[in-house]
């Protein structure tokens, strides 16, 4: 089973745990109602979105309102250290959270001792904390943006916000960007990295290369990356393998907005509604795509 | 504050402990730090929001680096103000700086600047914020639902609902947009 924890941007939403539908173009978990939005609420859209497809049961949700100033974040890890003990997910994925190590670090202790161990998954927050935790390698999958890479590739920022200018992201030095968040031990077991190409990697190096349906104007849209996310967990928690599923969905993310013919001024939720095409398309010729995979097998220039 | 009292808040020796003597204020949480910068740069302090060192960080951090001559006074105006500082520390390994570099895309009918992790789109024409995308930290979505569709000057500014590094960095891309849009 899927499980997605993050926050919805709402300071009186409560902390509410359980399956999580669609309704009237809406979330629904346990009878309150979520417009899909950029964050944790469009990763849950597009990943009800994929397992709807698939004929899969639906995610488990932990949600709660918080606005950033953590108060929020704070009562659901709390809630996840006891939750957590008690459940046996496949895949697990963490999402908008507030950062903070001591909070992190319950959880991880938590999950390092669950048999067997669930795909964890993290992105936006908790991806920031794992990182600056020192603890990236605990992870199966992060889903970074080209910002976000350069933030993975600089040992010494805690975050984003202080990224290095000589690391800032440039597509071209993807290649180095990977290289060099492996090297430090601050990258998951495989890396999603989202841009004008999307990348798939691992510590042995790239692995494919998708920039089929590029569209410049997603850069733009808030909850497109949110969106992949969504995607890969779902293929992920169907049993598809990670590298597989991170080809997959990049394909599927880049599909459904170029279906949507966004502009820069589209919203995330109109991208959404074109998953399910999307996926059945690629599905439908996966074998032939796979054979088109671009590898890229050349090591990183300072590797 | 005096109606003078101005006189004395950029002081020679501030300017002249630019670049030594400087010290940082801890504070609960970033939203106490974005309170603080604001109350002291307008009271005229030379004050610059950096990272703190690892031995006191906990997650979504920002520090405010100050000359540390003018500790009393600085620490009585945020007591004043409801925001005392945690701790003074002073500072004695460089800190982390924060972003100081824009990238930006034209797309014609829309402009996109980013900050760190913080991309902002406005349509040129109405000058309405149509877009907000990256970051990670919990008051993006929340900031992006009070400030979609609002013209630039009439959108709240993220440093006065934000709550974390992403939000700043937003404020960064926000001051940017605004510097291009509107001061032309």
């Amino acid at each position: 089973m899927l499980a997605i924890v993050g926050t919805v941007p709402n300071p009186e939403f409560p902390l509410v745990a359980g399956e999580v539908t669609v309704k009237n173009k809406n979330l629904q978990i346990q009878e309150k109602e979520i417009p899909v939005k950029r964050g944790t609420p469009a990763l849950l859209g597009s990943a009800i979105k994929t397992v709807e497809t698939l004929g899969q049961e639906a995610p488990f949700g932990y949600l709660i309102g918080d606005i950033g100033r953590g108060d929020g974040s704070q009562k659901l890890y709390q809630y996840l250290v006891k939750d957590l003990k008690e459940k046996n997910y496949h895949t697990l994925v963490f999402h908008y959270l507030q950062p903070h190590i001591g909070w992190h670090s319950r959880i991880q202790s938590v999950l390092q001792k669950l048999t067997p161990k669930p795909l964890i998954i993290a992105d936006a927050g908790f991806m920031y904390v794992a990182k600056m935790s020192g603890r990236a390698s605990d992870y199966d999958l992060f889903t970074p943006d080209m910002g976000e890479l350069a933030f993975l590739a600089d040992e010494l920022a805690p975050h984003p916000f202080y990224t290095r200018g000589f690391l800032l992201h440039e597509e071209n030095r993807v290649p180095d960007l990977i290289a060099r968040a492996y090297l430090h031990g601050n990258a998951a077991r495989y890396l999603l990295v989202k841009g004008q190409k999307d990348y798939i990697a691992s510590k042995e190096g790239i692995q494919a290369i998708v920039e089929e349906y590029s569209s410049e104007a997603m850069e733009a849209i808030g909850g497109t990356g949110d969106t992949l996310t969504g995607i890969v967990a779902a293929l992920i928690a169907s049993g598809m393998e990670i590298d597989r599923a991170a080809v997959v969905s990049a394909r599927v993310n880049r599909l459904a907005g170029y279906y949507a013919q966004p502009s820069p001024g589209t919203q995330v939720s109109e991208v959404i509604q074109y998953i399910p095409r999307a996926l059945e398309e690629v599905l439908k010729h996966q074998k032939a795509y796979d054979e088109q995979i671009r590898i890229r097998p050349e090591p990183p220039h300072h590797a | 504050m005096g109606a003078f009292g101005f006189l004395n808040r950029t002081s020679p020796e501030s300017k002249k402990n630019k670049n030594g003597d400087r010290g940082f204020l801890v504070f609960e949480n970033t939203s106490e730090v974005i309170q603080a910068e604001n109350l002291l740069k307008k009271e005229g302090w030379e004050v610059k929001v950096m990272g703190p060192p690892p031995e006191i960080r906990k997650g979504c951090d920002l520090v405010i680096e100050f000359p540390l001559i003018e500790e009393l006074k600085i620490t009585k105006t945020l007591q004043d103000a409801g925001i005392p500082p945690l701790q003074v520390v002073p500072v004695s390994h460089p800190l982390l700086e924060p972003v100081s570099l824009f990238q930006s895309k034209d797309f014609g009918k829309y402009l996109m600047v980013q900050a760190a992790n913080m991309k902002l789109t406005v349509d040129k024409d109405s000058l309405t914020i149509v877009n907000i995308s990256g970051g990670g930290c919990p008051d993006v979505p929340y900031l992006a639902d009070q400030m979609l569709g609002k013209p630039l000057d009439e959108a709240p500014s993220p440093r006065e609902i934000g709550h974390t590094l992403c939000g700043y960095a937003l404020q960064l891309a926000y001051e940017e947009i605004r510097r291009r849009c509107l001061q032309s």
